[in-house]
């Protein structure tokens, strides 16, 4: 049985350690397996979200040329963690999209462990972080490419919207490269709203509340411009757009 | 229709609008002209409510209301209409989307029923025709990758699509080539030039005087209006300076 984990753990530098030592070590042996043939395409989108404590753990192994899509909204009350390792064979696709939305004192946090070691595999996360009162938001990114994993093409971003003092975002890119050929690249950006862009918005007649959604929308539909189900993009939308409109 | 009386407005503490008086009525356009730093943006912001500036003493009128009371959108729903010197970009949020949001806000105010989609479009359409720009630039980001003069045209046909009684006009025409200022001036006649609506325009330049005739010109110097005559005031500027006529 795996030990509960401390914030000395690098991977859980920044998580609620009273919540997971509530869901019990048991929770943490819980990993979700999925594999892909070769060839294969799967896409999945999940709304990680309810008022207990979560953690998701997903192991994702992608065969040669296969495609691999999560799209997921973390929007709990409670602490949240949705955690996915991937392996990649030969010319397969990992994809993210993720977006943490959320006020209260809750953490949320996506982390991501992404192996790339075979040719020509390719990964790109897109992150997305909107939080309010104390909550916090995470995205823990590893990159592993090993020494097979030429012409690798790893890209990372995150960016994070913080509305109010108080609330706070960390972002942990984490890159391990031991092949030559390889692009890599990540960025983190963590930032209020744009006062000028809603005063703009205000101007032309919108009212606060309205702008400040129009905007928000926009700012996570980011991670979710790579999910080609329009409709589904949507479905998540709204599902974090939901908890924005709650928020007291 | 507008009426500012004895208006003192500072940013950062510092006086900026120092006892400035106007009144628009009905039917006229004005011309604000003046020295850079006299004021003239303060003026159009304070008016527009952005947040930051401050008036610490008179008043602004607007239709029988306290202009200054209202919040931004209260202003635009009233039917109060700023035009941008430096318009905003907006990644992530489409104009049509932004514009028929912020109209269907102004006609709900109001209690007008919303205009659909296809009502909408028709709407835009037109607008854009008028002042030559591509609708598909509408169906872009609002005001991102646009030229200056691009975004100059899409304050005005913004202006078109909501269909003001009162325009402040920051600086319209400049970034403006010679043939998109005729554009633009004749958008603004068409748009504006009415027995029932009022114009504001602020400008360094007799150019766009020549397309837009203002029945007054002022002289904003050091926060007041210094001086006033017709539309020879502005010529007379463009000839000899602001030192010589202030002078005279």
């Amino acid at each position: 049985m795996t030990a509960l984990p401390t914030t000395r753990d690098e991977g859980w530098r920044y998580a609620d350690i009273d919540a997971v030592a509530k869901l019990g070590a048991d929770a943490l042996d819980h990993w979700k397996e999925v594999s892909l043939a070769a060839g294969e395409s799967q896409r999945h989108c999940m709304v990680v979200g309810s008022d207990a404590p979560e953690l998701h753990r997903i192991r994702l192994s992608v065969g040669k040329g296969a495609r691999a899509e999560l799209f997921v909204v973390v929007t709990g009350s409670d602490y949240c963690r949705v955690e996915v390792e991937t392996d990649l064979a030969e010319g397969a696709h990992f994809e993210l999209g993720g977006v943490t939305i959320g006020g209260g004192h809750a953490v949320r946090e996506i982390v991501t462990r992404t192996t790339h070691d075979a040719p020509e595999a390719t990964s790109n996360q897109v992150v997305r972080a909107v939080h309010w009162g104390e909550a916090t938001g995470n995205f823990l990114g590893a990159i592993n490419v090993g020494r097979l994993g030429q012409r690798t093409d790893a890209a990372q971003d995150f960016k994070a919207l913080v509305l109010e003092k108080g609330a706070s975002a960390n972002a942990k890119p984490e890159l391990e490269i031991f092949a030559d050929d390889v692009k890599c690249a990540h960025g983190a950006a963590i930032g209020q709203m744009d006062e000028m862009a809603r005063y703009y918005m205000a101007s032309r007649g919108l009212a606060p509340d309205v702008a400040k959604r129009l905007l928000i929308r926009a700012f996570i539909a980011d991670a979710l411009a790579a999910l080609e189900d329009e409709e589904e993009a949507e479905r998540l939308l709204e599902a974090a757009l939901e908890v924005l409109e709650k928020r007291t | 229709m507008l009426k500012i009386e004895n208006l003192h407005a500072e940013i950062d503490g510092k006086e900026i609008l120092k006892g400035l008086s106007l009144e628009v009525n009905a039917g006229e356009v004005h011309a604000i002209m003046g020295p850079n730093g006299a004021g003239k943006s303060t003026l159009a912001y304070v008016l527009g409510g952005r947040p930051g500036y401050e008036v610490t003493q008179g008043s602004a009128t607007f239709m029988g209301q306290d202009l200054l009371a209202m919040e931004p959108h209260e202003r635009a729903a009233a039917g109060f209409f700023l035009g941008f010197q430096y318009p905003v970009e907006i990644p992530g949020v489409s104009n049509v989307q932004f514009l028929r949001e912020a109209l269907n806000s102004q006609r709900k105010s109001r209690g007008q029923e919303p205009l659909s989609g296809g009502e909408f479009l028709k709407l835009a359409k037109e607008k854009a025709g008028l002042l030559r720009l591509d609708m598909e630039m509408l169906k872009r980001p609002v005001n991102v990758g646009f030229s200056g003069g691009e975004k100059k045209r899409n304050e005005m046909v913004q202006m078109g699509i909501l269909d003001p009684s009162f325009a402040v006009l920051d600086e319209t025409d400049s970034g403006l080539d010679i043939d998109a200022l005729k554009v633009v001036g004749e958008g603004i006649n068409a748009i504006m030039r009415s027995q029932n609506k009022g114009v504001l325009l602020i400008t360094h330049y007799q150019r766009l005087l020549d397309y837009v005739q203002p029945d007054k010109v002022h002289i904003l110097a050091a926060g007041r209006i210094v001086k006033t005559g017709g539309p020879d005031l502005a010529r007379q500027l463009e000839d000899e300076g602001y030192d010589e006529v202030m002078a005279a």
